[in-house]
Formats: C-alpha cells, sequence, structure tokens
C-alpha cells in the first residue's frame, strides 16, 4: 500500500502534521512512513535533553528548522536542583550548527546558556529568527550583543523569567540601523538600564513589532514615547509604573493607551502609583490577558481594573485582589480560561490579606470557561474542592498551594482527601495536579483510581506510607513527570514499578526514604534509566547502602548516563562506559 | 490497611529467596554528620513526619524552596535588585573562585561568623584560605572577597559579621597575587 502512494502525496499528507504526538505515530506504521517523515520534520522537542543526545536527533531529522529543549526539572524554579547539575545547551549548539545551517528557531527551558552558545547562535545561522529562552542561566548581556549585533533576520529575542549578569545595558544597542523585522523583544527580567534613545530608535524602525515587554528601569514617564512609536502593538509590558503625579504625564499615557487599538495582553507594572492606574482603563475591554502579579497595587484599585475586563482571558494577579476583587472577577470576566493567583508575603503566617478559598470557590462558579488555575492561599476546606470541582469539571490544570504545609481541612481538621478526592472524580480531563495541605495515602488512592489522564503531579509533605506512591504510580496510566519532596515514600513502591519509570519522562524525589541501595539496584536493572543521586553531603561516600539520600532524579533515556556532572551528582548502577554494574 | 503483596514485585533489594529484611532508615538528619553545606532543607521536614500527630500544625521551620514561589517574585515588595535570594530564613549569595568552572550558592545564615564560614568556602571548593589578620590580610593562596551593596569588591572579614551578613550581594574566592592592596 505504502508504494503505490507517491512520495510527494505523502510528503503533501505529512506536512499537515504539526504535533510531534502525530508525526510519532506515523513514522511507526512502517519502514517508507518513518523515513518520509523523517525527512520533512522540521520541528523537534526534546522534553529532557539528557533522555537523547544531540547526535541521535540531527541522524535522524536532516531537515530541521526549530529546536526546542528543556534541561533542569521543575523543582529547579525552587532551588532543589544545586547550581552547577547541568543542562548544558553547548553541545547541542555544536552538533544544531554543524548540521542545521538554515535553523531558524531556537526555544529553551531551563538550560544553561553561555555567551559562547549565543555567539555560536549569532555566527552559524542565516535565516535565524526565533530565540526564546525560559528560566536559563549562564549568559550575560554579552551575550545578548552578539544576537543583537549578528542575527540580520531575528523577529523574537524573548527572555522569560532568566538569570542574566548584567555587564551592561550597551546590548540593545548592537541592533544595526538596518536591522527591522523584530515582531517580539521581551527583556522584562532583565535589571540594567539600556540605553533609552536606542530602545526607542528600536521600536520606531520595527513597524511588526508585536510584543514589547519593558524592564523595572524604563519609567512611567517614558512609556508614552515608546507607546506612541509602537501603536500596533498587542501585548505590552511597562516597566516601573510609578511617578510623582502630574496631569500631563498622565494624560499623555492615558493617551497612548487608547491609541493602542490592538493591544490585549498587559503585563509589567512594578511599583504602582496607584493614581495612574486609570490611565488603562480605556485598554480593559479589549484585554484577553493581564498580569499584575508584580503589582503591589490593593483590592479596590485591582478590583476597579478587573471589574472592566469582560474579555479576559488569564488574569495573573498578587492575593492583594481579595475575595472581594476575585468575587467581581468571577462576575466581570466570563470569558475567563486561566486564574494565577500567587502570594504577596509568602513566608508569613499569618494572613496578610483578605483572600481564602472563598476567592477560588467564586470563579470556579462565574466563570464556565476556567480550565487551569494556580493558586496560593492559607486555608482550605473539602467542601471547597468539591464546590470547585463540581463547578468546574473542565478543569485541566489544577495547582493549589497552601502556604503551611499539612494545614487540614480548616472546618473540621480532617485531611483534604476527600476535596482532592473530588477534584480528580469530576475532573476527568485534569492533566495537571499539584496538591497541599494534609494529605494522607487515601488521596493517593484516589488519584490511582480516578485521575486517568494526569500527565503531571506534584507532591509535598503528603502521605503516609509507600501505598501512596504505589497508588500513584501503578494507577495513573499517563502519568509522565512526577515530582515529590518531603514525603515519606520509599523503596517498595519505586522498585516494584520500577517498569513504569521507563514510560515516563522523569520522577524526583527529595527528602524521602529512598535509599542508596534501591537506587544503585535500579540503575542496575533499568538500562533505560539514568538514576541520579543528588547529594552533597561531604562523607557522602561512607553512607551505608540502606540509608536514605537527600534527592534523587530518575528518567528514560536512549543515550545512557551523562558524563558533565559535577561531583555531587552519580549516576548509580552504571560502571564508566555506561555497562549496568551488576556486581 | 493491609500492604499490597511487593513479594510479588519486580526488584526487591537483597538477594532472591531472602526476605526482605532492612535496618530501620533512619531519618536523613541523624545520618548527616555536621560537615554537610546546608542542611535547611533537610531541618524539620522529616523528622516533624515522624512526631508530630495530625492534628497538630507543625513547626515554624522556614524550608528551601518552600512555598513554591521563584525566588525573583520575592524580591518584588523589597524593592530591590538583589543577588540574594532569600528563602524564608536564609541568605543564598553566589560564590565563585578563579579557575573554578562552575559558581556555586552558600546561605550566609548557616554560619556563625567568618571562620564557620571560610571552613565551609575550603570544604566547598578544596582549597586553602586561612586565617584573617587585620594588618596582613589572607595569608594564603585564596583570599576571599565579597560585593557589597555600593557594588565595591571588599576583603572578607574587615566589618562585624551582622554587618556583612547584610550588605554582602555575592562572594568570589580570588587568587591572593590578584588581590591589589590598597
Amino acid at each position: 500500500m505504502a508504494s503505490s502512494f507517491p512520495e510527494e502525496v505523502l510528503e503533501h499528507v505529512f506536512s499537515f502534521l504539526i504535533s510531534q504526538k502525530d508525526r510519532n505515530a506515523v513514522s511507526l506504521v512502517c519502514r517508507s512512513w518513518y523515513e518520509m517523515e523523517r525527512w520533512c520534520r522540521k520541528r523537534i522537542f526534546v522534553g529532557n535533553c539528557y533522555a537523547v543526545n544531540p547526535r541521535v536527533m540531527s541522524r535522524r531529522f536532516p531537515e530541521v528548522r526549530a529546536v526546542y529543549l528543556k534541561g533542569k526539572p521543575h523543582f529547579a524554579d525552587f532551588n532543589l536542583v544545586p547550581d552547577g547539575w547541568g543542562g548544558y545547551v553547548y553541545p547541542w549548539i555544536v552538533e544544531i550548527a554543524r548540521v542545521y545551517p538554515w535553523l531558524e528557531e531556537i526555544r529553551l527551558k531551563r538550560m544553561v546558556v553561555s555567551d559562547e552558545c549565543l555567539e555560536m547562535i549569532g555566527k552559524s545561522f542565516r535565516s535565524f529568527k526565533v530565540l526564546v529562552l525560559k528560566a536559563c542561566e549562564g549568559f550575560s548581556t554579552d551575550g545578548l550583543a552578539a544576537i543583537a549585533a549578528n542575527c540580520r533576520n531575528l523577529r523574537v529575542l524573548d527572555l522569560r523569567e532568566c538569570e542574566v549578569e548584567e555587564l551592561s545595558g550597551h546590548w540593545l544597542s548592537h541592533f544595526p540601523d538596518s536591522f527591522t523585522s523584530l515582531e517580539c523583544l521581551n527583556m522584562a527580567c532583565l535589571s540594567s538600564e539600556v540605553s533609552f534613545s536606542a530602545l526607542e530608535r528600536l521600536v520606531a524602525r520595527s513597524p511588526n513589532l508585536k510584543t514589547l515587554r519593558l524592564n523595572r528601569t524604563i519609567p512611567l514617564e517614558k512609556l508614552s514615547t515608546l507607546l506612541q512609536q509602537a501603536q500596533q502593538v498587542v501585548d505590552f509590558g511597562a516597566g516601573s509604573y510609578s511617578a510623582e503625579i502630574r496631569s500631563d504625564v498622565y494624560s499623555s499615557l492615558a493617551d497612548a493607551f487608547s491609541r493602542c487599538k490592538n493591544l490585549k495582553s498587559l503585563s509589567g507594572f512594578w511599583d504602582v502609583t496607584p493614581a495612574y492606574l486609570p490611565a488603562i482603563f480605556s485598554v480593559c475591554s479589549q484585554l484577553t490577558s493581564l498580569n499584575l502579579s508584580y503589582a503591589t497595587t490593593q483590592s479596590p484599585d485591582l478590583t476597579k481594573i478587573v471589574g472592566q475586563c469582560y474579555n479576559l482571558q488569564r488574569l495573573v494577579v498578587l492575593d492583594y485582589i481579595e475575595d472581594t476583587g476575585l468575587s467581581t472577577v468571577s462576575m466581570t470576566c466570563k470569558d475567563l480560561r486561566e486564574l494565577v493567583v500567587f502570594p504577596s508575603d509568602p513566608y508569613v503566617a499569618d494572613a496578610n490579606v483578605l483572600l481564602t478559598e472563598q476567592g477560588l470557590v467564586s470563579v470556579s462558579q462565574g466563570c464556565p470557561k476556567l480550565h487551569s488555575v494556580l493558586y496560593f492561599c492559607r486555608r482550605m476546606s473539602n467542601s471547597a474542592l468539591i464546590s470547585i470541582s463540581q463547578n468546574r469539571p473542565n478543569l485541566t490544570c489544577f495547582r493549589l498551594c497552601i502556604i503551611e504545609p499539612r494545614v487540614p481541612d480548616y472546618l473540621t481538621l480532617e485531611p483534604l482527601d476527600a476535596g482532592f478526592g473530588s477534584i480528580v472524580k469530576n475532573c476527568k480531563q485534569l492533566t495537571r495536579l499539584s496538591m497541599s495541605g494534609l494529605l494522607t495515602d487515601r488521596v493517593f488512592e484516589y488519584i490511582g483510581t480516578h485521575a486517568k489522564n494526569l500527565d503531571m503531579l506534584s507532591i509535598a509533605f503528603a502521605g503516609d506510607s509507600d501505598l501512596g506512591l504505589h497508588h500513584v504510580l501503578s494507577g495513573c496510566d499517563n502519568l509522565r513527570k512526577l515530582e515529590i519532596r518531603d514525603c515519606p515514600f520509599g523503596d517498595k513502591a519505586l522498585l516494584a514499578n520500577a517498569s513504569k519509570l521507563e514510560r515516563m519522562r522523569s520522577l524526583w524525589m527529595s527528602a524521602c526514604f529512598v535509599s542508596f541501595g534501591a537506587c544503585k539496584l535500579l540503575g542496575q536493572k533499568m538500562p533505560g534509566l539514568n538514576v541520579e543521586v543528588i547529594d552533597e553531603r561531604a562523607n557522602v561516600n561512607s553512607i551505608p547502602d540502606y540509608a536514605p539520600v537527600e534527592k534523587v532524579y530518575i528518567y528514560r533515556t536512549v543515550s545512557g548516563p551523562r558524563f558533565d556532572m559535577p561531583d555531587f551528582v552519580r549516576i548509580m548502577g552504571k560502571d564508566k562506559d555506561g555497562v549496568n554494574n551488576l556486581s | 490497611m493491609d500492604l499490597i503483596n511487593f513479594e510479588a514485585t519486580e526488584l526487591r533489594l537483597g538477594l532472591p529467596g531472602s526476605t526482605d529484611e532492612q535496618p530501620e532508615i533512619k531519618s536523613i538528619t541523624s545520618v548527616v554528620s555536621t560537615n554537610k553545606r546546608s542542611s535547611s532543607e533537610m531541618g524539620s521536614s522529616i523528622s516533624d513526619e515522624n512526631d508530630s500527630s495530625r492534628s497538630s500544625p507543625p513547626t515554624k521551620a522556614q524550608v528551601v524552596g518552600w512555598p513554591p514561589v521563584r525566588s525573583y517574585r520575592r524580591n518584588i515588595l523589597q524593592g530591590k535588585k538583589s543577588d540574594q535570594s532569600e528563602t524564608g530564613s536564609g541568605i543564598y549569595v553566589k560564590v565563585s573562585m578563579d579557575g573554578a568552572p562552575y559558581l556555586r550558592k552558600v546561605d550566609l545564615k548557616m554560619y556563625k561568623g567568618y571562620e564557620e564560614l571560610m571552613k565551609g568556602l575550603q570544604g566547598m571548593f578544596k582549597c586553602i584560605i586561612g586565617l584573617y589578620s587585620e594588618m596582613e590580610g589572607y595569608k594564603s593562596e585564596y583570599a576571599p572577597t565579597y560585593e557589597d551593596k555600593d557594588g565595591d569588591w571588599m576583603l572578607v572579614g574587615d566589618v562585624p559579621w551582622d554587618m556583612f551578613l547584610t550588605s554582602c550581594r555575592r562572594l568570589r574566592i580570588m587568587k591572593s597575587c590578584d588581590v591589589i592592596e590598597s
């Protein structure tokens, strides 16, 4: 059958397949489809940079135009992965530069990117268009200067939440005067001042600029100047939104915002002077995305804003919004899909704001399209969670962080098993779940039984025994990422479900009861897994096999053990040549 | 609640046919030696699990990485750029050493004074820093320096420890020959 279809037809059909999952499926049909597909795959996604080495990618896919790599595990965001662990993109850049001269896009998440890498990117790819670095580190503004100076066709420079060594603000001035193709510039994570005139000229000569996210050093007084030059902007991030109250500054700012007819997304807003907030009122009804999570504005001002955002789909805000503000959201933002509420003062045990579980319940009641939640609060009840699950069976992502660990239902003092159980029972499309509060093994039984679509699960300070972990590993058929900290889970459940680990991307366990011996055994018996023990204790070599490790990170790989580890990372059960050490 | 029959498992510790007897796994805190670089993560979390009852809330120990908020968000309220990432009670600063391939991070709050800090750094980088004297600085191959709030590079040890804690933004262990005497 395969030979009766001309190649050109197949190639044309395959060109409509975008998702990697579909392409992977297609490539398994038969050898000729495999060959056909690999020659026309343009976009590669590698969810764990150590699962495969760059050569495997370049040998199989000769025509790649876009690469997306992820490095460190998610818990690196919270300082649980020590510096120096790994995630270096350098070997990938070397191979990509060697094989794909026509590469256009590089996206990296949680990787270590050196200036040398950025220089290589700048010099190696003639058609380079898109650079997105999310939560990356290891580079300085010199590297950015190299990108600016060399990438003549750059469209996107998006630095999200990166840790950049800021040597100077002059990097921006390296974009040549002839450079006019910029569509997206996100420098919100930088803290050094750039030359404002260079920025202004850059904006003025970029007619396709749709996204402009400034950093905190750009003062409010200068915003109207920039906005006048970029009235076509769709996604705008203000800098520091504070200034002396002056009516001329206010009116030119309000006027500038009102001219941005395409503006759909607002963010930034550090250090807000409330009197300047009404300047954005004219665009509120246009907004589909609003991120005020840096704005230390109080509830009344926040409420006035969200009360006008009839078309809002995504809201990210601090808990200053309080239950009253969320009640307004529930009545106004009928198109809301995603809600994120961050804590303003996470290290204070007592609530500094009037934000409770009620805010989340009201939004779940009023917003029928709400499917994604990240919510930090200080108390929760089973009845609230049950209500939320009944209101919103369409939830796909539910991440609840009760700030104090192991806090029970504040009404009944019982564990929150029933509440989270209701979430997984009712929300059948749930793919991501993070839990907190007091939880016993029972909640894991519910999860293993009901959460059949769960892809990623985050657990902290929960459970009573290995049974909890066993329920999750044996029950959650689609689980790919599991991250656990400070839970009494140990060897039994891990070893009993060893083969499951090869069907997952990764498992992280820290401050649990997994022993050195179990890690060695797992590494020896499972050739498709790297079992990395991360342990910084000085006497780690004399710790007995039955003692628990500090942290273990287990991931499947086709490329065997890596060799770029620091001394506090050991890959267990394999000798230097990557052969399973069965002795 | 009956445990599932784990003997039917694929893998377990010990020889086939032997029973799964292991010595009781001690909590992590009890096997940690005092050489440990940072014990705040191990702190109260495991021992709390062992002895706290269900209904009483845990002690108010600050735990690394909890609540799960990224470090750049923590500095919002303080309104300052800082190389210090506060994790509750900890003050983490980056430490570089000339010639070392990557940086480390230390929690300054883990040390009671300069002597402990030097011991910690020496252990981490496997170098000799030695003792400090007011007249002569450090008489060894390496000299510890730090960047203060004003962005100036200072020799570690001149100011009282508490003052150092609030003003130190990052550490750099320099080769003594590169330190310019002023």
